[in-house]
């Protein structure tokens, strides 16, 4: 157990360098140069000499690409992620500010979509062809065709310019700094988009788990059970329930990465200053040090939910716990 | 069903077409007329330059259709090669394509379309080539458990043993089952296209402020939201939904007829 | 009377699968019903027990100890007087330990006990009861079947197929823990492909063949050719290893008349009529108008 729960996470480690080897050539090779940029420009005089000198070998010098990866890469494990070209601030100071707005926000929308779309999709699966089942499918199909972003204006349009339950934009009421958010103004500018978040992750989970559910129920061993005498309810508890369940927390785990996504689109909408904002702006702007380092950070937490996701399995399925091998 | 695929198909080569003819309305301005709310001469309205949305809306449908074949084909293309590399090219080849699909998907899929889009640039080309080059991962997973299966399927292995050439097996025997699967997954690759192009599009990845494409469309109408215009907002997204539900039932419609017969 | 069925007539999505059926299996007899695999035999268990699919629907009318064998009644009896002992390993849940599938999801001291006991009985060592059902073999998937059978005492016991995938031995084995339920007052009813097995072991046999019964005879009847009546039933005698092995070229039964109409050397137009009766003769009921006998009716 212990050897493949390691065995997963070099592997998992192997795919975040190499991730991040793949951008930095790509950022490398874009037309962008960041020291050219006119916001580039300004933020270099701030910068110390070392700064600057660094900024040059990373992503301007004729150096070998691997070579400047290395460099970069060093100084950024080691911490130093360098200084925001727009922000003119350290890269590290960025990130965990707006990580810890976006990670609440991702979070609930994770646990949301996750509680209500197995729910949802258990209930689709047992009522397979009823108006009830319908109506879940149909609308999962019609979120799913949905782009996050224009179901994100809809929702403000409705919440916040026609019935102002919600504020407009920016995570924080305008004039107070930073320090002196209150919870509660948080939460409060963080409801739409989590709801965003989660309405648009719950058509996978829900369709995934309904497919599932029907598959159980036709399974042999729940006819044993129906033959046993079990009556519905006793099937659903005992058999339905902890075989939808395993497949069901193992997609959701792995759905991280989905709603990291989406949040680039509902934070941008909802001018929510997280980190999937941040990934827009440092895009546009061509700031290569503050984007990598969302990359980087973004890459550990989807793998983070794909190694949960197997060791996950793993320890539930007993089919991987004892394998095949002792038969009597 | 086939009328009803049919009908789908029609619809849309429809929509493109006139959608292309549209482009002249669809960037005249008209200051006189501006900021229009939906009305008989102006179904979905006009923008604060008096530009009609209906025509805008029809372009820019027409153009994320154009961008989704274009995308789709190519992805499903790369998926096809690396789905049959992955099966015919020994087990070293397997494990680096299996690797390769766990590394594209070490990323959400947008991000993955941001840092792309910076090396190979933006507009037409970059937008196409950006999703083009994304969207083949789930796809060549299943072209080659699919290829897997067929391999290991009892004809397959006779033919095999009577000495017939693995060009021979795959045209006579494998490409009967795959093409049917290809085509499938082909169309349904077309939704996911179109909605990661509007919303790069919408970020500002994709094709630049002049086009109206929906994503632009939606990321301008943004502006207006406070002042409560809400027709730049629903219609342009409205019908860009409609469209990818029609591409979806498509597929799944293609899906079923397959399987059937 | 445990089990008494009558002109039951079972269709799924409209295409009939067993047509004009009957069963009889009194207290202490062993039924084998005989029939090529795909020939709807399965479908017929689970009906009997109303856990078929919804798409599948049966006709006619099953009595249970005399009294029609309602979804009421079954709720009552289903899992204690009437128990179905399935093929194989994927009719056990891959999550849930064995003992506790044969306690029928319970974890009370009482029921475990009585696992424990019925585990040994079937020589399997109390440590089975903690395996997850992938852990099993055939045989012992097979007796952890059994086990769960006699949870509770049954009157009626289904075994579909009770015995593919065993070698000789073991099916033996199988076959005579199934004798032992009948000894012990219960009817059972045994589906099963193996001819052999079923002369081996049945009281009564019913040979069945494209959704239709062909014979019912008795297990004896089968020790000589004389003593079968129906066409397909001597030529599927004929084709038996210790007979010669003479097989017939026809394998696809047909779809109007009876069914052997092709394979058959006597045919003739009367067999192409859709309702060929049953006739009695001696101790056995034939579906052929050339069998002789008594024209029957039920």
């Amino acid at each position: 157990m212990a050897g493949y729960i390691l065995k997963n996470s070099i592997r998992m480690f192997l795919l975040i360098i190499a991730v991040s080897i793949a951008a930095f050539l790509l950022m490398t090779y874009s037309p962008i140069d960041p020291l050219q940029t006119n916001v580039g420009q300004t933020a270099l005089g701030i910068m110390s000499q070392e700064q600057i000198e660094k900024l040059e070998t990373y992503w301007g010098s004729t150096l070998p690409p691997l070579t400047r990866y290395i460099q970069w890469a060093k100084d950024f494990f080691s911490g130093d992620m360098g200084i925001s070209l727009l922000y003119r601030q350290p890269v590290s100071d960025i990130i965990s500010q707006r990580l810890s707005n976006s990670i609440w926000i991702l979070s609930a929308a994770w646990i949301l979509s996750g509680v209500f779309g197995i729910i949802l999709g258990m209930l689709a699966g047992i009522k397979e062809g009823t108006l009830l089942d319908h109506i879940i499918k149909s609308t999962a199909i019609l979120f799913s065709s949905t782009p996050i972003f224009w179901f994100a204006l809809l929702m403000l349009m409705l919440f916040s310019v026609w019935l102002k339950w919600f504020p407009i934009g920016l995570s924080v009421p305008i004039g107070v700094t930073a320090e002196n958010v209150t919870i509660t103004d948080r939460i409060y500018h963080g409801i739409l988009p989590s709801f965003v978040l989660s309405i648009a992750a719950m058509p996978n989970i829900i369709l995934h788990t309904r497919e599932k559910m029907i598959t159980v129920l036709e399974s042999d061993y729940v006819l044993f059970a129906k033959a046993m005498g079990k009556s519905n309810q006793q099937i659903f508890i005992q058999h339905g329930m902890r075989n939808v369940l395993l497949p069901a927390i193992t997609l959701q785990c792995a759905s991280i990465s989905e709603i990291f996504g989406g949040s680039i689109l509902a934070e941008q909408v909802f001018s929510y200053p997280g980190l999937g904002q941040m990934a827009v702006t440092a895009g546009l702007g061509g700031d290569m040090p503050l984007l990598m380092a969302i990359v980087v950070i973004t890459a550990c937490f989807v793998c983070a939910g794909n190694l949960l996701a197997d060791v996950l399995h793993h320890i539930i399925d007993p089919r991987m716990r004892f394998g095949k091998g002792n038969k009597i | 069903m086939k009328k009803r695929m049919l009908y789908i198909v029609l619809f849309l080569i429809l929509i493109m077409i006139i959608g292309y003819f549209c482009n002249e309305g669809a960037v005249d301005t008209d200051f006189a007329h501006k900021n229009i709310g939906p009305s008989f001469y102006y179904p979905f309205g006009t923008d604060w330059m008096g530009r009609n949305l209906f025509f805008r809306t029809l372009r820019g449908l027409s153009i994320s259709l154009f961008i989704g074949i274009i995308a789709s084909s190519i992805s499903a293309f790369i998926a096809l090669f690396i789905g049959m590399t992955a099966v015919f090219g020994g087990k070293k080849a397997d494990a680096i394509v299996t690797w390769m699909i766990d590394f594209m998907m070490g990323l959400p899929h947008l991000l993955l379309l941001i840092v792309l889009s910076m090396a190979v640039g933006r507009e037409l080309k970059g937008v196409i080539l950006s999703i083009a080059l994304t969207h083949w991962t789930s796809f060549a997973r299943l072209i080659r458990s699919e290829l897997f299966q067929l391999k290991e399927k009892n004809y397959i292995k006779i033919a095999e043993k009577l000495g017939k050439g693995k060009v021979y097996i795959f045209q006579k025997h494998m490409l009967v089952h795959l093409l049917p699967q290809f085509i499938v997954g082909w169309v349904l690759l077309f939704p996911h296209a179109i909605l990661h192009e509007s919303s790069m599009t919408f970020l500002g990845f994709g094709l630049s402020s002049e086009q109206p494409a929906i994503g632009i469309l939606l990321s301008e109408s943004m502006q207006y939201l406070v002042t409560g215009r809400w027709w730049p907002a629903v219609f342009p997204g409205l019908f860009l939904v409609i469209i990818v539900l029609l591409l979806y039932c498509l597929g799944k419609d293609l899906q079923k007829y397959i399987s059937q017969k | 009377m445990i089990l008494d069925m009558k002109q039951i007539t079972i269709s799924v999505n409209n295409t009939i699968l067993v047509e004009d059926f009957f069963l009889q299996i009194a207290s202490g007899e062993l039924v084998a019903l005989v029939g090529a695999s795909g020939s709807g035999k399965s479908i017929l268990a689970h009906s009997i027990m109303g856990i078929a699919p919804k798409n599948v629907v049966c006709q006619g009318e099953i009595r249970y100890q005399g009294e029609p064998l309602t979804k009421e009644k079954k709720r009552d009896v289903l899992g204690k007087e009437i128990v179905l002992v399935p093929q194989n390993i994927s009719y056990l849940d891959p999550l849930m330990k064995v003992g506790r599938q044969v306690a029928k999801g319970k974890k009370d001291k009482i029921s475990m006990e009585k696992v424990t006991k019925l585990f040994q009985k079937y020589n399997m060592h109390s440590s089975v009861m903690q395996r997850y059902p992938h852990m099993l073999s055939g045989g012992m998937a097979r007796r952890v079947f059994i086990a769960s059978a006699l949870m509770e005492q049954p009157r009626l016991v289904i075994a579909d197929e009770p015995t593919p995938g065993l070698h000789k031995e073991m099916a033996q084995m199988v076959v005579s823990h199934f004798r032992e339920m009948a000894q012990m007052g219960a009817g059972v009813l045994m589906i099963t492909h193996d001819l052999e097995l079923a002369m081996d072991c049945a009281d009564k046999i019913i040979v069945l063949y494209g959704g239709k019964i062909m014979e019912q005879t008795n297990a004896k009847s089968f020790q000589s050719e004389n003593t079968l009546y129906h066409p397909y039933t001597k030529a599927l005698w004929k084709a038996m290893p210790q007979n010669g092995f003479h097989t017939t070229s026809v394998t696809h039964p047909s779809k109007t008349g009876c069914p052997f109409l092709k394979g058959c050397t006597k045919s003739k137009k009367e067999c192409m009529k859709n309702i060929i009766p049953y006739f009695q003769k001696e101790n056995s009921i034939i579906r052929c108008i050339d069998a002789g006998g008594k024209e029957i009716c039920f």
